[in-house]
């Protein structure tokens, strides 16, 4: 260190402050400094907000005037007989248990595609042949902004014989299907856009830890004449589980959001019939379209309950001894 | 006309609502910045002491308007030009006062430029007040800077003394401009709302607009068997369109008190046979749409009835101006009201759904309101009205006002329509601004019942329990209309 003497000196001269202590005293300062911005604007942007909506959900607050009135828990009371409310809520247990598993089994396979079933090239495991561009073809849904995949979607579900989809069945003499208007059929629709653009993102992380596991244990089981099925089951899977774990609270998260491609594609936002209608969605539209501002924050303050419960969840129930590698 | 060309259903429609003077909701924070604003200028002159001595009232000038007081008029430019005004309006202004200097001001941003000199006590004397940076009138009206229009309604008209403004005009037009109860806001623009159709398409087929709902179901089934759909609305943005049919097919059997207790949340009112029997027969039309349309926005649909796929599509007469462009030759836009559905409808087939819109104003406070009234009497006579429709393609509330003139097919339709209505208009529907939550609920029942996915008896008791829920949510401001 350069400043080592200066330090020695100061400190043989005062006769205390032995010189480690020095240095940390020199040392926090420097480090307050640099974590100071970051926090304040965290505090002031991110908890101050998460904070103000427990309180705005506590009042009739219509987003005007500056003084809310103070009315309890009606908000969450009302919440309990809303059913489009319940709606939305019952729509994110459907994208829950189905996104997730969906997105990790088609990312799981494609990246099992990409990286380990070509076998053994030079010591390395290899993917299928083309596999570095079908990397790039994965991954570029993901480059798209969820506005313009909304609006790529619109085109392609649209309902009558001019829809990308409904014009290649009319090719084959099949009846167009109404993607986005049957209300059975509706929110699947918009579920097939969130794998569609979720999957390539999700072979990208599985890739990477494909890659980290070491060549060794492959080898190994290779020789004791472990076939695909096996290396994939038996070896690769349990290996990537904190992948995955971390994989599955993304995605969990993300299906507590898909309010931008609702918005876009759904039929009046959320229909037909709140076939489609997602929380994010509704809080949106009481806040801005009905300036019921307390009654969304107590919307909100619910699905931030729902989401840090989500999320607790999947990483106690999924926890396992961790592989060291 | 400002709020159509080229724009969107959506915002037609919000800025429609706005014209129509459903500007209450945001009255209180307009109130609140403009007080913010207003709080550095003097509270000095009212509008009592108007500066230019006031001459001698007489039939000719029956405001008492001095001869050479100088007279200034803010004019919006926008969709509708400003050479209504000045080469119109004005002069015919300066013919009555020679003497009379005017003063024009055309802008496109009327809060900005007016703003400040409202907060400075120097205002103009008539302000064309539209736009998307119109000011609040209801805020202005609240800080006292609005002058009380009653004076102008209750003055003789320049083309016949013997009856007043208000006699000239389409009926509900100066109800349009009421605030608190009292009219403050001159609505100048006539819209109607009905079914659009294509009349060069009708003529060359030989159809005639339906008069009841049993011709139009006959019809349906004829225009069908060509090949052409006869009914369609857009169900994804637009599913307002087909309520306001429900709900005017509904004020023709009931009358227009069945608008107002829609409006003041009268317990049952959605219950009533009226609404029933409209839905029920709304829904047998709704048969004759292609499911698909549910899926698709005004635009689609819209573009799909300039390809003649689509033979009557429910709208307001902003229709023609925003569909200028797309519309292809030969195409002839005509607007039918919509049908009767009893024989004991309290309203005849001609009566139709029509609103003023586009506001002009005087300020209070003006060197001389007098003459701002004057010029808004001018603006109202014949001569004023007709050189306002050569001059910006739009119809005026003035009865009458544009027979004889050359207008384009729609606008032509919209008169005759309006002429052969006279007194009988269905008046609109305020819950659509006031009860937002209310109105979203109808758009999805609406959808349900135009796509048979429910029945009308449904549709009404699932309305009257949004209706109902409106009512008794205590953190919904509730508003009352009486006219």
């Amino acid at each position: 260190m350069r400043h080592d003497k200066h330090p020695v000196a100061a400190g043989a001269r005062s006769g205390r402050a032995p010189l480690v202590t020095r240095v940390r005293n020199s040392r926090y300062p420097f480090i307050a400094g640099f974590l100071a911005a970051p926090v304040v604007l965290y505090v002031v942007f991110v908890i101050s907000p998460y904070v103000q909506a427990f309180y705005i959900a506590l009042t009739n607050w219509k987003g005007i005037s500056a003084n809310p009135q103070y009315i309890g828990l009606e908000n969450f009371t009302r919440l309990f007989e809303d059913e489009v409310f319940w709606a939305a809520v019952r729509h994110h247990g459907v994208l829950l248990l189905v996104v997730p598993l969906v997105t990790i089994a088609i990312a799981l396979f494609f990246s099992f595609l990409l990286n380990l079933s070509g076998g053994q090239k030079g010591g390395q495991m290899t993917g299928l042949w083309g596999s570095k561009f079908y990397r790039v073809v994965f991954f570029l849904p993901q480059v798209l902004a969820v506005a313009i995949v909304g609006v790529l979607f619109r085109a392609i579900y649209r309902p009558d014989e001019t829809g990308v989809i409904n014009s290649m069945l009319a090719k084959v003499g099949l009846d167009p299907v109404g993607w986005l208007i049957e209300p059975d059929l509706a929110l699947w629709a918009i579920m097939g856009v969130m794998v569609w653009q979720a999957v390539g993102f999700y072979v990208v992380l599985f890739s990477a830890g494909m890659s980290s596991i070491p060549k060794e244990v492959f080898e190994a089981a290779a020789l004791d004449g472990a076939g695909r099925f096996t290396l994939f089951f038996r070896i690769t899977l349990p290996l990537l589980w904190d992948t995955m774990q971390v994989a599955w609270v993304y995605l969990g998260i993300a299906a507590f959001d898909a309010f931008a491609l609702v918005q876009v594609l759904s039929v009046d936002r959320g229909g037909p019939d709140n076939a489609t209608t997602v929380l994010p969605l509704e809080i949106w539209r009481t806040a801005f379209n009905f300036s019921k501002f307390g009654y969304a924050s107590a919307m909100g303050v619910a699905l931030f309950f729902m989401t840090i419960t989500f999320a607790a969840l999947t990483l106690r129930v999924t926890r396992r001894e961790r592989i060291e590698f | 006309m400002s709020n159509s060309a080229g724009t969107p259903g959506e915002i037609t429609r919000r800025q429609m609502l706005r014209r129509i003077g459903l500007t209450a909701l945001v009255a209180g924070p307009g109130a609140g910045l403009l007080s913010a604003c207003a709080t550095g200028g003097s509270p000095a002159a009212t509008s009592s002491a108007a500066p230019s001595a006031a001459a001698a009232t007489s039939a000719a000038n029956p405001f008492g308007v001095a001869a050479n007081a100088p007279l200034e008029v803010v004019i919006f430019k926008g969709g509708l030009g400003d050479s209504y005004a000045t080469e119109v309006h004005e002069p015919l202004y300066k013919k009555a006062f020679p003497q009379a200097e005017i003063k024009h001001v055309a802008t496109q941003q009327i809060a900005q430029t007016l703003q400040p000199r409202f907060a400075g006590g120097d205002v103009p004397d008539m302000i064309a007040n539209s736009g998307t940076d119109l000011m609040d009138n209801a805020a202005l009206q609240q800080e006292g800077q609005l002058l009380e229009l009653a004076e102008l309604w209750d003055a003789p008209s320049i083309d016949d003394p013997s009856k007043k403004v208000r006699d000239m005009v389409a009926p509900g037009t100066v109800e349009s401009g009421l605030i608190t109860g009292k009219p403050y806001v001159m609505n100048y623009v006539f819209s109607a709302y009905g079914l659009w159709y294509d009349s060069a398409l009708f003529e060359k087929e030989g159809w005639t607009p339906p008069k009841t709902m049993e011709e139009f179901k006959t019809l349906c089934e004829t225009i069908k068997a060509k090949g052409i759909t006869p009914f369609a609305y857009a169900g994804s943005n637009a599913s307002y369109y087909a309520y306001w049919m429900i709900l005017i097919s509904a004020a023709k059997i009931e009358g227009n008190q069945l608008l107002l207790d829609i409006d003041n949340l009268v317990d049952g009112a959605w219950q009533r046979d009226s609404v029933k029997q409209s839905a029920a027969a709304w829904a047998e039309i709704g048969k004759y749409m292609d499911k698909s349309f549910e899926g698709l926005i005004h635009t689609e649909v819209q573009t799909r009835q300039n390809q003649g796929k689509i033979a009557l599509y429910p709208s307001g007469s902003w229709l023609e101006n925003e569909q200028k462009s797309q519309t292809p030759e030969g195409f002839k836009y005509a607007l039918t009201p919509t049908p009767s559905v009893t024989a004991a409808d309290k309203l005849p087939f001609e009566a139709i759904r029509a609103a003023a819109g586009e506001g002009y104003i005087v300020p209070s406070k003006a060197k001389n309101p007098k003459g701002g009234l004057e010029y808004l009497r001018i603006m109202l006579s014949k001569e004023g009205a007709r050189g306002f429709t050569e001059k910006s393609g739009n119809i005026t509330v003035v009865t009458g006002a544009a027979d004889g003139l050359e207008l384009s097919p729609g606008n032509a339709s919209l008169s005759a329509a309006q002429t052969a209505a006279g007194q009988n208009i269905v008046t609109y529907n305020s819950f659509e601004g006031w009860y937002k939550e209310l109105e979203t609920e109808l758009r999805k029942q609406t959808n349900a019942l135009m796509f048979g996915r429910i029945s009308a008896e449904e549709f009404c008791e699932k309305m009257q329990k949004a209706a109902d829920k409106t009512k008794a949510d205590s953190s919904i401001t509730k508003q009352n209309r009486t006219v």
